[in-house]
C-alpha cells in the first residue's frame, strides 16, 4: 500500500479525521458549553451579552462537524453507514438539538416578550445540554465497543447505548464543555458578569476534574483494551499524565485569572483526551464487544487508495483555508464583547 | 415497496423539499445583496447601504434554517441509507465532503461579519465578506448539484465486489465531476436559485411600493431584483432546454414519464397540459404535435422512445406525478419571463411603479419560483425512480439494515411536528421584519465607540 511519510493512506486519514474532530470538540465545545450555563445568567442583559459573545462565531464552528461528518462519509463509508444507522434515534436526536439550538439563537432577539425570550433561552439551553451530552453518549460507545456481528452489522439496542459508562463520559464531556465555555465566556466579558464567571468556572473545573478521575478509573476497569495500550505500550503513559498536569494547570489558570491560559488548556485537554481514544482504537475505527474480529478497521472502511489521495488534496488546500477563515473570524472579534448596534442580537 | 422503505423514502422526501426553501433564496439574496452593496460602495449613497442592511438581516434569517434543515441531509445518508453510503462513498462521500471544505466553510466563515461586523470591519472589507458569502452559497450548490448529477448519470467509477460487497469506486475524478448532465443540471438549479432570492427582493419591495413606504430604498432594490430575475428567467429557458436534452439523451425513461409519452413514435408530442391515465398507459391533453422530437432532436420527425419499451419495474411508480411536476415548472418558467419582461420594458418606458396592478402580481410572484423549484426537483428526483444510483442501485436496495419501521416513524412524525413549527416561525419573523421595514439612516458614525442609538431594536422608529 501507498505510504506517505511511513504512513499508510487510511492511517492518515485516520489522524486527520481525529484532527478534524478534534478541531469541531475545541471550537463547537465552547459554544455549546456557554449554552449549557445560559440559564445560570439571570439578567436580560447578561444574556444578550453572552449571546453576543458567541453569536459571530458559532455557525463557523458548526462547520467542523460537517467537515468531520463529509470526511467520515468519503474516506471510511462502511463506518459512516454502519455508526449512524446503529445509533439511528441518537443521532436523529443530535439533528433536532442542532435545529433548536440554530433558531433559538436566531429568535430569541426578534420580539421582545419576557416570555418569548424565556422560552428561547430555555431551549437554548436544553439543546445545548443535549447535543453536549449525545456527543458524549456516542463518544462512551465507540470507547467501550458496541455489538457487531460477524458481517459488521449492527445488532444492539437503544437500551446498550445508554448503558452505565457512557453516561458517564457523556456528563464529563458536558462538564468539559462547561469549564471550556465559562473560560471562553470569562475573556469576553467584564464586571460584574465577569464576576459571576470567575464563580462558575471555580465549580465546573471541580465538576470536570471529579468527573475526568471518575472517567479514567471507570475507562481502565471496564474497557481493557484502552488498558490495554499502556500495557502493551508503557510509554504511551505520557498522554494522560500530560492530560492531569494539563488539568491541574486550569487550576492553576484559574487562581491567576488568566482565562486565555486556561481556555488554551481545556482545549489541549479535549485534545488529550480524543488521543487517548485515538491510540485505543487504532488500526480500528469501531470496536465490535461481542468478538475482535467483528472489528471495522480502518482498512475495512477505507475508501480506494486513489479516492484517499484525491481527498487528502482537498484537505491540503481546503483546511488551511477553512482554519484561516475561522482565525479572521475570532480575530475580528477579539475583545470583550460591547452591546451596540453592531451586536445582532439585542 | 415495504414500510421502511416507503418511510425512509418519504421522510427523505420530506425534509429536503423543506431544506429546498432555504439555500435557493439565500444564493438569490446572495447575488441581489452584493449588487446592493457594491451599489452602495460605489455611489456611496446611504439609501444602498439601508437596503444592504435590510436585506442582510433577512438573509440570515433564511441562512440560519438552511443550515439547520442542511445538516441534517448529509447525517441521514448514513442514518437512513447506510447501504447507500457503502456503495457510493468512494465517489459521491468525496463531493459531500468538499462542499463542506470548501463552500459551507466559506460561507459559515464570513457571515459572522456580515451580521456582526458592521463596526468591526471596513467598508471594503464587509463588502469582501458579503462576495465570499454569496460565493460560498453557490459553490455549495455546485458540489451537492454534482453529487446528485452522479446519482442521475454516473460516470468516473467501476463496480468493485458483489451482492452486499459490491461498491462504486472512483476511476476518473473529473469524468466524475463533469459527469453527462453535471453543468447543464447546476445552470438550471443556479439560475432557478437566482430567481428565487430575486423574487423575494421584488415581492417586498412592490408591497413597499404599493404602500407608499420607503420610495426610494424600494425602487431602487425593486430595479437591482429585477434585473437579476429577468436574467435569470431568460437563462432558464436555455439551461431548461439543455438539461431537458440531457435527460432525453441519458435518462430516456425520466424524459418518457416527465412527457406521459408510452409508445415509441416518430414524430413524439409534447404536452402544454395534460392528465396520465397509468392504468390504460395514455395520456391525455392538449399537445403540440411532434414538440418532443423537436425539443430533444430539433427535427420535428425524430423517434422518442415512449414508456412501454422498457420493464415496469424500471419505470418510476408516479409517472402522472413526474408529468404534472415538470409541466407546472415549464408553464412557471415562462409566465417568470413574461412576466419579467413586461416590468422591464414598462421601466424602459417609465410607467413600472404606476401599475398598481403588476406591483400587487409581483408581491405574491415571490411563489412562482419557490413553486417551480420544488416540482423541478420533483420531477428530477421521483423520475430517477425506482434507481437511487440510475441503472446501478435501486432505492429499495439502500436502505439501513440496522434501522426499523417504528424508528423511522417515530423520526418523521418528529420532523414534520417539528419543520411545521420552524415555518410558521418563520413566516411569522419574515413578516414582521417585512412590516417593520428598513431601518432608514441605520448608523451614520461608523467611528464612535457607542452609536446612540437605542440598543433595543425593537423601540427605534422607522
Amino acid at each position: 500500500m501507498e505510504t506517505i511519510l511511513g504512513l499508510d493512506l487510511p492511517t492518515w486519514w485516520f489522524l486527520l479525521l481525529g484532527a478534524l474532530i478534534t478541531g469541531y470538540g475545541i471550537l463547537d465545545g465552547f459554544d455549546l458549553g456557554a449554552g449549557a450555563l445560559h440559564l445560570f445568567f439571570r439578567k436580560e442583559e447578561s444574556r444578550r451579552i453572552v449571546l453576543n459573545a458567541i453569536g459571530p462565531v458559532w455557525d463557523g464552528n458548526v462547520v467542523w462537524l460537517v467537515i468531520s461528518a463529509g470526511v467520515l462519509f468519503s474516506a471510511f463509508p462502511m463506518v459512516y453507514g454502519t455508526l449512524l444507522s446503529a445509533f439511528y434515534l441518537p443521532f436523529m436526536l443530535l439533528l433536532f438539538g442542532i435545529i433548536f439550538r440554530a433558531i433559538s439563537i436566531e429568535f430569541r432577539s426578534k420580539e421582545p416578550m419576557r416570555w418569548w425570550r424565556r422560552l428561547w433561552d430555555f431551549n437554548y439551553f436544553a439543546s445545548s445540554t443535549s447535543i453536549a451530552l449525545i456527543l458524549g453518549l456516542i463518544l462512551g460507545n465507540m470507547v467501550q465497543g458496541i455489538p457487531l456481528d460477524s458481517n459488521h452489522r449492527f445488532i444492539g439496542t437503544l437500551r446498550g447505548f445508554l448503558n452505565p459508562y457512557a453516561i458517564l463520559i457523556a456528563i464529563t464531556t458536558l462538564s468539559l464543555f462547561m469549564l471550556h465555555g465559562a473560560m471562553y465566556l470569562a475573556m469576553k466579558t467584564e464586571n460584574r458578569l465577569y464576576a459571576k464567571l470567575t464563580i462558575l468556572i471555580n465549580w465546573t473545573s471541580k465538576l470536570f476534574i471529579l468527573c475526568f478521575i471518575a472517567s479514567a478509573v471507570a475507562t481502565l476497569i471496564y474497557v481493557p483494551h484502552m488498558a490495554a495500550i499502556f500495557r502493551d505500550r508503557p510509554y504511551w503513559f505520557v498522554v494522560p499524565m500530560a492530560a492531569l498536569l494539563i488539568v491541574l494547570n486550569i487550576r492553576y489558570s484559574i487562581e491567576k485569572r488568566r482565562y486565555l491560559l486556561g481556555f488554551i488548556s481545556s482545549a489541549v485537554t479535549t485534545s488529550l483526551m480524543l488521543v487517548l481514544v485515538a491510540l485505543g482504537l487504532y488500526p480500528n475505527l469501531v470496536f465490535s464487544n461481542i468478538d475482535p474480529n467483528n472489528h471495522i478497521s480502518i482498512y475495512d472502511a477505507a475508501s480506494t487508495t486513489k479516492s484517499l489521495s484525491i481527498m487528502l488534496g482537498f484537505a491540503f488546500v481546503g483546511v488551511p483555508l477553512a482554519a484561516a477563515y475561522t482565525i479572521f473570524s475570532f480575530y475580528t472579534f477579539r475583545g470583550k464583547v460591547k452591546l451596540d448596534d453592531g451586536s445582532s442580537y439585542l | 415497496m415495504d414500510d421502511v422503505t416507503l418511510l425512509s423514502r418519504l421522510q427523505f422526501a420530506f425534509t429536503i423539499a423543506f431544506h429546498y426553501i432555504y439555500p435557493p433564496l439565500t444564493i438569490g439574496l446572495g447575488v441581489c445583496l452584493v449588487f446592493m452593496e457594491g451599489m452602495y460602495l460605489r455611489t456611496k449613497n446611504k439609501v444602498y447601504e439601508d437596503l444592504t442592511r435590510f436585506w442582510i438581516k433577512i438573509f440570515a434569517l433564511i441562512f440560519g434554517i438552511g443550515v439547520a434543515t442542511g445538516i441534517v441531509m448529509e447525517f441521514e445518508f448514513g442514518t437512513n441509507w447506510a447501504t447507500y453510503s457503502r456503495y457510493v462513498g468512494d465517489v459521491f462521500g468525496s463531493a459531500l465532503a468538499a462542499e463542506g471544505i470548501f463552500a459551507f466553510a466559506l460561507e459559515s466563515g464570513f457571515l459572522g461579519i456580515l451580521l456582526f461586523g458592521w463596526n468591526r470591519v471596513s467598508p471594503r472589507v464587509h463588502f469582501m465578506a458579503t462576495v465570499l458569502v454569496a460565493l460560498g452559497s453557490i459553490f455549495s450548490a455546485i458540489w451537492i448539484v454534482v453529487a446528485n448529477s452522479w446519482m442521475q448519470t454516473p460516470a468516473g467509477f467501476r463496480i468493485e465486489g458483489h451482492e452486499m460487497q459490491a461498491r462504486a469506486v472512483i476511476t476518473d475524478f473529473w469524468a466524475m465531476i463533469f459527469n453527462p448532465s453535471s453543468v447543464e443540471r447546476l445552470s438550471h438549479v443556479l439560475v432557478g436559485a437566482f430567481s428565487s432570492g430575486a423574487f423575494l427582493v421584488l415581492s417586498v419591495s412592490a408591497l413597499y411600493i404599493l404602500r407608499g413606504q420607503h420610495i426610494d430604498h424600494a425602487r431602487k432594490g425593486f430595479k437591482i431584483g429585477l434585473w437579476v430575475a429577468t436574467f435569470a428567467a431568460l437563462l432558464s429557458l436555455f439551461t431548461g432546454h439543455s438539461a431537458a436534452n440531457v435527460v432525453g439523451k441519458y435518462q430516456p425513461i425520466k424524459m418518457a414519464a416527465m412527457e406521459g409519452h408510452w409508445d415509441s413514435l416518430a414524430p413524439a408530442d409534447a404536452y402544454v397540459f395534460g392528465w396520465v391515465d397509468k392504468q390504460n398507459e395514455v395520456t391525455h391533453g392538449l399537445k403540440v404535435p411532434g414538440g418532443l422530437s423537436f425539443l430533444l432532436h430539433f427535427d420535428p420527425r425524430a423517434n422518442v422512445p415512449g414508456l412501454k419499451q422498457y420493464p415496469v419495474n424500471d419505470r418510476p411508480g408516479a409517472v402522472n406525478f413526474v408529468f404534472q411536476s415538470y409541466h407546472i415548472m415549464v408553464t412557471l418558467g415562462f409566465a417568470m419571463i413574461g412576466l419579467t419582461l413586461l416590468a422591464l420594458w414598462l421601466l424602459y418606458r417609465g410607467r413600472l411603479y404606476e401599475q398598481r396592478w403588476l406591483m400587487w402580481i409581483f408581491v405574491f410572484s415571490v411563489l412562482m419560483p419557490q413553486v417551480a423549484n420544488q416540482v423541478g426537483w420533483y420531477s428530477a428526483e421521483v423520475g430517477r425512480q425506482p434507481w437511487v444510483v440510475y441503472g446501478l442501485l435501486r432505492t429499495s436496495d439502500a436502505l439501513s439494515e440496522a434501522v426499523r419501521a417504528d424508528q423511522v416513524l417515530t423520526s418523521l412524525i418528529l420532523f414534520t411536528l417539528v419543520y411545521f413549527v420552524l415555518f410558521l416561525l418563520f413566516i411569522y419573523l419574515l413578516n414582521k421584519k417585512i412590516q417593520h421595514g428598513i431601518d432608514v439612516g441605520d448608523v451614520t458614525d461608523h467611528s464612535g465607540p457607542l452609536s446612540t442609538k437605542n440598543p433595543d431594536v425593537f423601540s427605534t422608529a422607522r
